[in-house]
């Protein structure tokens, strides 16, 4: 078995290492800030560009309430709602600056915001959270998913944690998703309660798992026994099961588990056998080898890296 | 295609968005508004007003509308001094919210002092920050109390081309249309304005700023009254430009104003819309004729079984 997931020594980022909001914090913040001020401003007229620096500068400086405000609702009128679109040296500048901060999917607004939040209070991470709760309880759709979004590049970010969960039980969609997708926060801060919820929650969601971070390092017992359910209760529906759920069911598969993969080697789905095969060699029990043995074609595609997780959520 | 600019869809069902899509609504407006009874403190007006930024707009654009609102303080709550003034004070968090059209519906309810107080100040927050302002007019006393909104927006320089008057009757619109104002009229089955009523309006007064909207809400009212009354004004021989003008093009030009809204946000939406927001209107999207139906099975011959409520 894989050792059980350290979470204490987790989430130590060049952003985020002490309890008080220092100086090397507020170097990194600040750095943090020029990466994403860079980003917008390059996509940004002139005038938005000047706005926008302007802003930053003033959100800087001791800002009323009604400055942060009026600068976050007026981010979307000014910089519009474009895709980020990062070139891939932007992007390998974002993954350096913070370990898994993956901004791909990024619209230009969000940034903006993001980087406005950031300049907005630095005083310490606790008046921090303050004002960025104060934001997410009266925040719009799309402030909402930005703020989200940006959970990775805050200080201290176990305060932010019941805001993060908060967002994993969204009704809406896209809030759930700016949380679990492309985000490294909720593998390096959930629990086991918290990350098992929120991979099901993903599911019931009509939501994907392949864009959740550490989908195979936070797999676990009591997360492989809730999906398991989760299945054979869609089936007895008569509903389909994704195939993605079996990634997080392989690794700690227990006897009924491996009966279950075993079964769905011989589905008329490819994508379910497929996923099946998968699910069986990352088992690692004499059970499931011995499903797999028998089905020679899958166990070569397995064995010889032509099918993969990846390649499975390519189709 | 139909804009219905009056809407308080937090009181309506899914098998409301479903027929208003149906039937060629792409785009509803949501005017803060009241909840049947009154508001006891701040946090449930902020609440209301997240609620009409964000959940209420999700849901409609599942089922292919695009939602807006209005933000503001309603007159009857205006009476509530304490909460009054807590709200004023939370109101320039949500003026500059995405989609947030308007300030409104303010206005007079009894025409107190503190109606006429809170009223002020929010022409000042609207002035302020370049917003359209939607006024509802009293239902008691309300030619006076329509004079009154008007002349009082005029005080504080408000050019009335900016601001909508909206529950007009036949007693209203002259007075509204001569000063410059937007006459919007809520088709309720039964009371107010009905439907044949406001074929008469546009017959009489064109479709120069004017428009009709629902105004369904958790009272008697009818989500599809706007292209129930687009299908009666056909019927009486109204040209088309004219239906479009009363049903979709005037809200879209005066709430337009605010930046907020554009035929563009359904026709094209940004691909961050499509792929978070909005899942499109499967019926003009697939390039049919919008249908007026109190029921699908009997959708073949939607215009003999049209009821006009």
């Amino acid at each position: 078995m894989p050792p059980r997931l350290n979470l204490s020594g987790i989430g130590q980022v060049s952003c985020q290492t002490t309890s008080i909001y220092g100086a090397a914090m507020t170097t990194s913040t600040q750095s943090l800030i020029d990466l994403l001020t860079g980003w917008v401003v390059a996509r940004s007229t002139e005038d938005a560009a000047a706005w926008f620096r302007g802003e930053i500068k003033r959100l800087g400086a001791s800002p009323t309430e009604k400055d942060v405000y009026l600068a976050l609702g007026y981010a979307t009128r000014k910089l519009g709602k474009a895709d980020l679109d990062l070139s891939p040296e932007e992007r390998a500048r974002a993954a350096a600056a913070r370990s898994g901060w993956d901004p791909s999917d990024w619209s230009i607004d969000q940034a903006g915001r993001i980087a406005l939040v950031l300049a907005s209070s630095r005083s310490d991470a606790h008046a921090f959270r303050k004002r960025l709760e104060q934001l997410f309880n009266t925040a719009d759709i799309g402030e909402l998913i930005a703020f989200y979004r940006g959970l990775p590049l805050y200080p201290e970010p176990s305060l932010h944690l019941p805001r993060a969960r908060e967002g994993t039980r969204s009704a809406m969609q896209p809030i759930f998703e700016a949380v679990a997708h492309r985000n490294p926060y909720p593998k390096e801060n959930f629990d086991e309660n918290a990350w098992n919820q929120m991979v099901l929650k993903a599911l019931f969601v009509g939501s994907r798992l392949a864009p959740i971070q550490g989908l195979d390092e936070r797999a676990n017992p009591p997360l492989m026994r809730m999906l398991c359910d989760y299945a054979r209760e869609r089936r007895a529906a008569g509903r389909p099961v994704a195939p993605e759920l079996w990634r997080c069911v392989g690794p700690f598969a227990d006897a009924s588990a491996i009966a279950d993969l075993a079964a769905l080697l011989t589905s008329p789905d490819v994508t379910e056998r497929r996923a099946a095969a998968l699910a069986l060699s990352a088992s690692r029990t004499d059970a499931a080898s011995s499903a797999l043995s028998s089905h020679e074609g899958l166990l070569q595609d397995v064995k010889t890296g032509r099918l993969t997780w990846s390649s499975l959520d390519a189709k | 295609m139909f804009l219905d600019s009056h809407t308080h869809m937090v009181s309506r069902t899914t098998d409301d968005y479903e027929r208003m899509a149906a039937a060629g609504i792409v785009a509803c407006i949501e005017p803060s508004f009241w909840l049947g009874q009154p508001r006891t403190n701040v946090g449930s007006y902020i609440d209301y007003l997240s609620l009409i930024c964000g959940f209420e707009r999700f849901r409609a654009g599942q089922f292919g509308l695009r939602h807006y609102c209005t933000v503001g303080l309603n007159p009857k709550e205006a009476n509530n001094e304490e909460l009054a003034e807590a709200v004023l004070e939370i109101l320039p968090r949500y003026a500059l919210k995405e989609g947030v059209v308007a300030i409104g519906e303010i206005g007079y309810d009894e025409q107190t002092a503190l109606e006429d107080k809170y009223f002020r100040a929010q022409l000042e927050l609207a002035k302020e920050l370049s917003l359209p302002v939607m006024i509802h007019t009293p239902h008691r006393d309300k030619h006076q109390g329509t004079l009154r909104s008007m002349a009082v927006a005029v005080e504080h320089g408000i050019d009335p081309s900016w601001v909508v008057i909206d529950h007009n009757n036949e007693e209203t619109v002259r007075d509204v249309l001569d000063r410059g104002f937007w006459a919007a009229f809520s088709i309720y089955p039964h009371t107010k304005m009905g439907n044949e009523r406001m074929v008469e309006i546009v017959r009489n007064y064109g479709a120069e700023r004017i428009f009709c909207d629902s105004a369904c809400d958790w009272g008697v009212s009818d989500p599809l009254a706007v292209p129930k009354t687009a299908e009666l004004m056909r019927r009486a021989n109204i040209s088309e430009t004219l239906i479009r003008k009363v049903t979709y093009e005037n809200p879209l030009e005066v709430y337009g104003k605010s930046g907020q809204i554009a035929d563009a946000h359904w026709l094209k939406p940004a691909a961050i819309d499509q792929r978070t927001l909005y899942m499109g209107n499967s019926v003009l999207r697939g390039g049919q004729t919008p249908k007026i139906t109190e029921d699908n099975k009997q959708e073949g011959s939607a215009l003999g079984n049209l009821r006009i409520v």
